[in-house]
C-alpha cells in the first residue's frame, strides 16, 4: 500500500495528515495485526515527522504502528533489511510469549526445543521442503524471519533456545542482539545442497546440547542422505565434470558453490560482490587458493569470464537471465523471485535436475549452429528424375 | 526407435480417425470452380459438410449421389451418371471431384466405368474435368484420403512430359492436409520472397482461408488453384512436397513431368525451416530476404526464452501420421518429450520418430497413455476436450476437426514465425498449468490469531 502522495502534498508538506488517514483506512478496512510505515525518499528529505504520526495512530487504533526509516538514498537493499531487523528487535520481538505446545504435537520421548530461522525467506516455497524435518525432530520453529511467518510469530522470537542465520548478513544483527540480550546461541548455515543441509541440522544438535536430539538428527541425516544419494545418482553422472560459473550475492556465493560441488560439478568462478571477508574465506576453503573470485558485476564481464573458463552453465540472479540467453548460454535462476525451491534434500534433487535440464536442453545446439546457407554443403535432399 | 502397437480393444471409444473421403473432399475444396461429389448415401455427405463447416466456418460446396436402399441393392452406377449430369448442368463447375465412399466401394460400384459411361452419354460436358477418387477406408484417415485425391488429380489433369517454360520461376507445392490454409499462405509468401512463383495443388489458402467476396455466396469453391495451373505443373523448376503422405503423389508427378522434387516431412522447427530457406536460396539464386533472417532470429530467441518452461515436460499427441511426425519433431526440438503418440494408421516409417510408443487407436487410448506416462500436455483435435478436463491436463488443439476454436484454419504452425507462436502457445499452457509448492503447516504452528479471517473487524 502507498499513500500515493501528490505533487501538491509533497510541495506543501501535507503528507502527515495524509499518512494518518491512510493508516486509519488500512486498519479499519483490512484489520491487520500491525502496520509498518516505510519512509521513502521524499518524506525523508522533507523531514516529515512520521514517527509522531505512527505513535498517534498506534494509540488511536490500539495496534502496533511502526516506522521503518529506510529512504532509498540511505543505502542499498541490505541496509534496508538491517534497518527493518532493528525495528523488529526493538519494537516487536519480546512483546508476546509463545503459545503453549499443542497436545496434539507432543510425542513421547521427544523433548521440544524452540528455535528461530533468521533470514529464511521461503523463496518459491522452498522452506516447505525442510520444515517437515524440524517437526520430526521436535524443533519448534517460533519464527522464520520472515519467509513464512506472522507478526505474532516474530513477537515470540526471544524465547528460542537456538537461532540459525540462514541467508542474510543483513539480519545478522538480529541474531547478535538476541544472543546479547537473551543469551540465545546462533550459527550461520544454509539449506542449499545436501552437505549444507546436514551440517545445519547438526549445528542445532550441538547448540541445543541434547544428546538424544543429536542421535535423532544423525538418524534423519543418514536416512535423507541415503534417499537423496540414490535419487541423485543418475543426475550426478550427467553433471560430473560440468563446469559452473556462479554469480550470486553474499551468503549464497559459497552455499551455492558447495551445492554445485556436491553434484560433482567444477565451479570455475564465483561472485563475491556482496560477500563478507568470512564468506570469502569460506569460498577459498571450498574452491582452493587459486579460485577465481569475481567482484565485477558487469554483465559483459561475467559473460567474458564464462567463455574464458569454458563453463557449461551460469548460475546467478535473475538480472543475468536474458544477457546469458542472448549469449546462448544455459542459465539457472537463483534469484529470490522464482517459483522453484532448491532448499533441503528435496531441493538438492530439484537443483540438480534443473541444471541437467538447462545444460542438456536441445535448443542450445540449434541456436548455436550456423544456418546451412552459411556452409558450403547444402542439405536438402533432391529427388531428381 | 518407437514401438508401434495396435489398440487391442474390440471397441473404438472416442474415435480419432476421420474418414478418408473427408480428406478427398478437402483436396477438391482447394481447386478453383470445383465441386466435390460424394458417391454414397446422403448422411455421409451431410457429416463431411458439417465437420468442414464447423472447422472452417465457411459454406462447403459438396454434393452427393444420394444412394438409397434400392440403389444399394441393385447397383448405383446410374446414380453417379445422374448426379454428374445434374451438378454440371445446374452449377457449371470446372472440376468435379468424384469421391466414392466405403459403401459404394464395398457395394462394388465402379466409378471409373460410370464416368466412362457418362462421357459417352454426355459429350456436351467433355470440357468439365472430372477426377475420380476411390476413398475407401482401408489404411489411414483424412491425410490418406487427401493424398489419394491429389494423386488422382495429377493422374487426371497433368499431361505427361516436361515442358519447362523458358526461365520459369514456377515452383509446384504439394502440401499435405496437415497444413492449414494459414500454413499454406505463409509457405507461398516464403517462396515468393525469393521471387519464385508458387503454385500449390490444391491451394486451400486461396479458398478456405475465410474471405468475404463481393459476389456473395457461390455453390462452387471460391478461389483455389485453377485447372490450367494444375495442367501446367510440368513447367515448374521444382516441386516442393510437404508431408510424407504425399510421397506417391510426388512420385506420379515426377514420373509424368520430370520436374525434380524436394521432400519435407515438416516445416516446423528451425532445422526444417532452414532446409527450405536454403533450398529456395539455391533454386532462386537470390539472397535470403532480411525479413526471413529476422524471423529466424526471433524464433531462436523464443527457443532460449522458453526452454525454462519446456524442460523436462512431456506431451501425449494424437493425430494422423504426417501431423504427428511434424509435431513430435518440433516438440522434441524445443525440449518437450513425447513418450507416447496415438495415430490412425500403422505406417512403418513412424517407427523412426523420437518417441517410445505409438498406439494405432483412438482418443480413449490417448487418455490411458497420457495417464500412464504422466503427460503434462495433450495435443489432439477438439474431441479431446473432455479428456483434458478429466485429466486436468491442458490441451493444444491440433489437426482436424477443431470445432470449438475460432480461427483454427487461419492458425500458422509452420515457418519461423509459426513455430515461434506455437512454442509460445505451448509454453503458456505449461506455465498456466504449473502448480506451486503446497504450503507445509507445522504441527507446532502457533494459532493464527492475527490472520484477517479469524479476527473480527474493529
Amino acid at each position: 500500500m502507498t499513500t500515493a502522495l501528490s505533487d501538491i502534498e509533497m510541495t506543501m508538506g501535507d503528507g502527515e495528515q495524509r499518512l494518518l488517514d491512510a493508516i486509519g483506512h488500512a486498519v479499519t478496512t483490512f484489520n491487520p495485526a500491525a502496520v509498518f510505515v516505510y519512509i521513502t525518499c521524499i518524506p525523508a528529505m522533507q523531514g516529515s515527522d512520521v514517527e509522531s504520526v505512527t505513535r498517534s495512530a498506534s494509540g488511536r487504533w490500539k495496534i502496533p504502528v511502526l516506522t521503518v526509516d529506510c529512504a532509498g538514498f540511505y543505502g542499498n537493499k541490505n541496509f534496508g533489511q538491517r534497518i527493518a531487523g532493528d525495528v523488529l528487535f526493538q519494537h516487536v520481538i519480546g512483546t508476546r510469549e509463545p503459545d503453549p505446545i499443542p497436545d496434539s504435537a507432543r510425542r513421547q520421548g521427544i523433548r521440544v526445543h524452540n528455535i528461530n530461522l533468521i533470514g529464511e525467506w521461503n523463496v518459491g516455497g522452498e522452506f516447505w521442503n525442510v520444515a517437515p524435518l524440524f517437526d520430526e525432530l521436535g524443533l519448534r520453529i517460533l519464527c522464520t524471519l520472515s519467509g513464512d511467518s506472522r507478526f505474532r510469530d516474530v513477537q515470540t522470537m526471544h524465547r528460542a533456545d537456538a537461532n540459525m542465520v540462514v541467508c542474510s548478513k543483513a539480519l545478522m544483527r538480529v541474531a547478535r542482539r538476541l544472543e546479547e540480550t537473551y543469551r540465545t546461541p546462533f550459527f550461520e548455515g544454509s539449506f542449499y545442497g545436501v552437505s549444507a543441509t546436514s551440517e545445519s541440522l547438526r549445528e542445532f544438535g550441538r547448540l541445543l546440547e541434547d544428546p538424544d536430539l543429536v542421535e535423532r538428527i544423525e538418524h534423519v541425516i543418514a536416512r535423507e542422505e541415503q534417499r537423496v544419494t540414490k535419487e541423485l545418482a543418475p543426475l550426478r553422472g550427467r553433471l560430473t565434470g560440468r563446469r559452473a560459473l556462479i554469480f550470486t550475492g553474499g551468503f549464497k556465493s559459497w552455499s551455492t558453490v558447495s551445492a554445485a560441488q556436491d553434484l560433482g560439478m567444477t565451479v570455475v568462478a564465483t561472485g563475491i560482490e556482496k560477500s563478507t571477508d568470512e564468506d570469502k574465506a569460506r569460498i577459498k576453503r571450498l574452491l582452493g587458493p587459486n579460485a577465481r573470485l569475481l567482484d565485477n558485476n558487469d554483465q559483459a564481464a561475467i559473460l567474458r569470464t564464462f567463455e574464458e573458463c569454458h563453463a557449461d552453465i551460469l548460475i546467478a540472479g535473475d538480472r543475468y537471465i536474458y544477457p546469458s540467453l542472448k549469449a546462448r548460454i544455459p542459465f539457472l535462476d537463483l534469484d529470490h523471485v522464482r517459483d522453484v525451491g532448491y532448499a533441503g534434500y528435496v531441493g538438492a534433487i530439484e537443483f540438480a535436475w534443473r541444471i541437467v535440464a538447462a545444460v542438456e536442453h536441445p535448443v542450445w545446439n540449434q541456436v548455436r549452429r550456423a544456418p546451412p546457407w552459411n556452409l558450403s554443403v547444402s542439405t536438402p535432399r533432391r529427388n531428381a528424375a | 526407435m518407437a514401438e508401434i502397437v495396435d489398440s487391442c480393444r474390440a471397441l473404438s471409444v472416442n474415435p480419432l480417425i476421420v474418414s478418408q473421403r473427408v480428406g478427398a473432399v478437402l483436396a477438391f475444396l482447394g481447386l478453383s470452380g470445383s465441386l466435390p461429389l460424394e458417391h454414397g448415401v446422403r448422411g455421409c455427405a451431410a457429416f463431411t459438410k458439417l465437420f468442414f463447416m464447423r472447422h472452417f466456418r465457411e459454406p462447403i460446396p459438396l454434393q452427393t449421389s444420394a444412394v438409397d436402399q434400392i440403389a444399394t441393392v441393385l447397383g448405383s452406377d446410374e446414380n453417379v451418371i445422374e448426379a454428374l449430369r445434374t451438378v454440371i448442368e445446374r452449377n457449371h463447375p470446372e472440376i468435379v471431384g468424384l469421391v466414392s465412399t466405403t459403401l459404394a466401394e464395398f457395394q462394388g460400384a465402379d466409378i471409373r466405368r460410370a464416368l466412362g459411361e457418362f462421357r459417352r452419354k454426355f459429350p456436351v460436358h467433355a470440357d468439365v474435368a472430372i477426377v475420380p477418387v476411390c476413398a475407401f477406408d482401408e489404411i489411414g484417415g483424412i491425410e490418406a484420403g487427401f493424398a489419394r485425391a491429389v494423386e488422382a488429380l495429377i493422374e487426371s489433369l497433368v499431361p505427361a512430359g516436361r515442358c519447362p517454360g523458358a526461365g520459369s520461376s514456377r515452383v509446384n507445392i504439394l502440401a499435405s492436409s496437415m497444413m492449414t490454409p494459414g500454413d499454406i499462405e505463409v509457405l507461398k509468401e516464403w517462396v515468393s520472397a525469393f521471387d519464385l512463383d508458387p503454385v500449390v495443388v490444391p491451394d486451400l489458402a486461396a479458398s478456405l482461408d475465410g474471405h468475404l467476396l463481393d459476389e456473395g455466396f457461390s455453390p462452387l469453391t471460391c478461389g483455389g488453384v485453377t485447372r490450367s495451373e494444375v495442367e501446367r505443373m510440368g513447367e515448374a523448376v521444382a516441386t516442393l512436397v510437404i508431408g510424407p503422405s504425399l510421397g506417391r503423389a510426388a512420385d506420379i508427378l515426377r514420373t509424368k513431368t520430370e520436374v525434380p522434387d524436394y521432400r519435407f516431412s515438416s516445416l516446423m522447427g528451425v532445422e526444417a525451416c532452414d532446409q527450405l530457406t536454403s533450398l529456395l536460396h539455391e533454386l532462386s539464386g537470390r539472397q535470403i530476404p532480411a525479413r526471413i533472417l529476422r524471423q529466424r532470429a526471433q524464433l531462436l530467441d523464443a527457443m532460449v526464452d522458453c526452454q525454462f518452461y519446456t524442460a523436462g515436460t512431456s506431451a501425449a499427441v494424437a493425430g494422423d501420421p504426417d501431423l504427428l511426425g511434424m509435431l513430435v519433431g518440433f516438440l522434441t526440438s524445443v525440449g518437450v518429450e513425447v513418450p507416447v503418440m496415438v495415430t490412425t494408421a500403422r505406417i512403418s516409417a513412424l517407427a523412426d520418430l523420437p518417441t517410445k510408443r505409438i498406439v494405432v487407436g483412438d482418443l480413449d487410448d490417448l487418455e490411458r497413455e497420457a495417464i500412464a506416462h504422466s503427460a503434462q500436455l495433450l495435443l489432439a483435435n477438439s474431441h479431446a476436450v473432455a479428456i483434458s478436463g478429466r485429466l486436468g491436463v491442458p490441451l493444444l488443439r491440433v489437426g482436424f476437426p477443431q470445432h470449438d476454436l475460432i480461427g483454427a484454419h487461419a492458425k500458422t504452425w509452420i515457418g519461423y514465425a509459426g513455430t515461434r507462436q506455437t512454442l509460445f502457445d505451448i509454453s503458456n499452457l505449461l506455465l498456466q498449468a504449473r502448480q506451486g509448492p503446497q504450503p507445509y503447516i507445522s504441527i507446532y504452528r502457533q494459532i493464527d490469531g492475527d490472520s484477517p479471517k479469524e479476527r473480527k473487524p474493529a
